[in-house]
């Protein structure tokens, strides 16, 4: 009997980031174009499995996707255990040039979701020519804050349950169970501090209301895709966003949450091949 | 119409086991109708429905009938689908000592979510 292998491969990268060794995970699947993914706060790049194994997307792009430090295969940073971890927008940023840099990616597509999505804006504005494309999910300039964090890395509140609780509501009810609960199954097993520490960058470090102006769609395209059901980065929010960026595409994602690559992959499909389908067009004529 | 949840906790043994280290007072108001529940070990084990006379409670979850009913819809819309976005809009008021609330934020996201089963709840009489 043969083995049902999937098309997914993992490797690690050994780099530096933030003038520390680092030791970074990360997976691949395809060929073409390539395309760069970042997960969302407090999660790993089994978000994007199931982009991984399509190939309609696989036979025309080469689909990467990494696990920042301090989740998945990703270790912390040595002499973690004495430090708080806060990501910010400037190590963040510096994570994905490098790791775009070391695997010599040429012009990649970047596609993130939730905080991935909101560094993209911060890409677009300062590193546009670097990208072929950029992919905002569930993003926005700017979003308000809807519980205290304080609650996500504590004693006497089991860090995963909590961490899952809250986001379970994020994904939408239409969204089958099978997903629903792997999606979840990724915040469940959050270390501790983990999802806070993301959520530093997405809080405290990222408000870009001050540089959306400075993004051109002429260099870079960007792409912003929200689904109706995100109450965290509200349709409102990337529409504003959107809106205040010549060039930048909107698109409303009807019955998907705030993972909708993992939440409800058949659906998240309809959205993001035509968007894909646009970025491999352009490149064959250009 | 909340007269049924009792039962429909009770009979969940997987919803009553998840709750099984929760002892707790809480009130669930439904517009003017104050809900005092007590759970023992995951039990609903009293429910007074009779407007919330000066009784104890460590934390509370309040919104409008109108909202609530949003929130029991089989297939709510977006904004009335989770606790957490009522209370970022302000549909809803979620006060008092969280704590016994965050960490059983399953069990209760899941109780309270049970009347979206119209085979347990009946639509008639929802002042209860």
């Amino acid at each position: 009997m043969s083995a049902q292998l999937e098309p997914i491969v993992g490797r690690y990268l050994r780099t530096t980031w933030q003038g520390r060794p680092v030791r970074l995970y990360f997976e691949e699947a395809g060929g073409g174009i390539p395309l760069v993914c970042l997960h969302t706060a407090g999660c790993d790049t089994s978000q994007f499995r199931h982009l991984m194994t399509d190939p309609a997307i696989t036979d025309r792009f080469r689909v990467l996707a990494f696990d920042l430090p301090w989740r998945g295969k990703s270790p912390p940073p040595v002499g973690w255990q004495d430090e708080e971890y806060a990501l910010t927008t400037d190590s963040y940023t510096e994570i994905i040039r490098t790791f775009c840099a070391a695997l010599e990616l040429d012009k990649p597509v970047v596609m993130g979701c939730s905080m991935g999505g909101r560094i993209t804006l911060n890409l677009a504005a300062h590193h546009g020519a670097e990208f072929r494309a950029l992919i905002g999910l569930e993003a926005a300039d700017h979003q308000t804050p809807w519980y205290d964090t304080e609650w996500l890395n504590r004693p006497d509140v089991h860090g995963g349950e909590v961490c899952a609780g809250l986001i379970s509501g994020l994904v939408a009810p239409q969204s089958p169970d099978e997903a629903r609960w792997e999606t979840l199954w990724q915040y469940l097993q959050s270390g501790p501090g983990v999802f806070k520490g993301d959520l530093h960058f997405y809080r405290a470090d990222s408000d870009y209301r001050d540089r959306t102006g400075l993004i051109d769609t002429a260099v870079c395209p960007l792409y912003l895709l929200t689904g109706e059901y995100d109450f965290s980065c509200t349709v409102e929010d990337t529409t504003r966003t959107g809106a205040a960026i010549p060039g930048a595409k909107v698109t409303i994602m009807r019955e998907l949450g705030h993972f909708p690559m993992s939440e409800n992959p058949a659906k998240f499909r309809e959205y993001i091949l035509p968007v894909l389908n646009e970025i491999a067009a352009a490149g064959a004529d250009g | 119409m909340l007269d049924a949840l009792p039962a429909a906790v009770n009979g969940r043994p997987q919803l009553v086991h998840r709750g099984r280290f929760l002892t707790v007072d809480f009130r669930l108001t439904v517009g003017a109708v104050a809900h005092d529940i007590h759970i023992h070990q995951g039990r609903i084990t009293d429910l007074r429905i009779d407007g919330g006379l000066l009784r104890p409670w460590r934390f509370q979850i309040a919104a409008a009938r109108e909202v609530w009913e949003r929130f029991w819809e089989p297939m709510p819309a977006p904004g009335y689908h989770d606790i957490f976005a009522l209370t970022k809009s302000g549909h809803a008021v979620l006060e008092g000592d969280l704590l016994p609330f965050m960490s059983n934020l399953r069990y209760f996201k899941e109780m309270i979510a049970l009347p979206r089963d119209t085979t347990l709840f009946s639509k008639e009489g929802s002042g209860g």
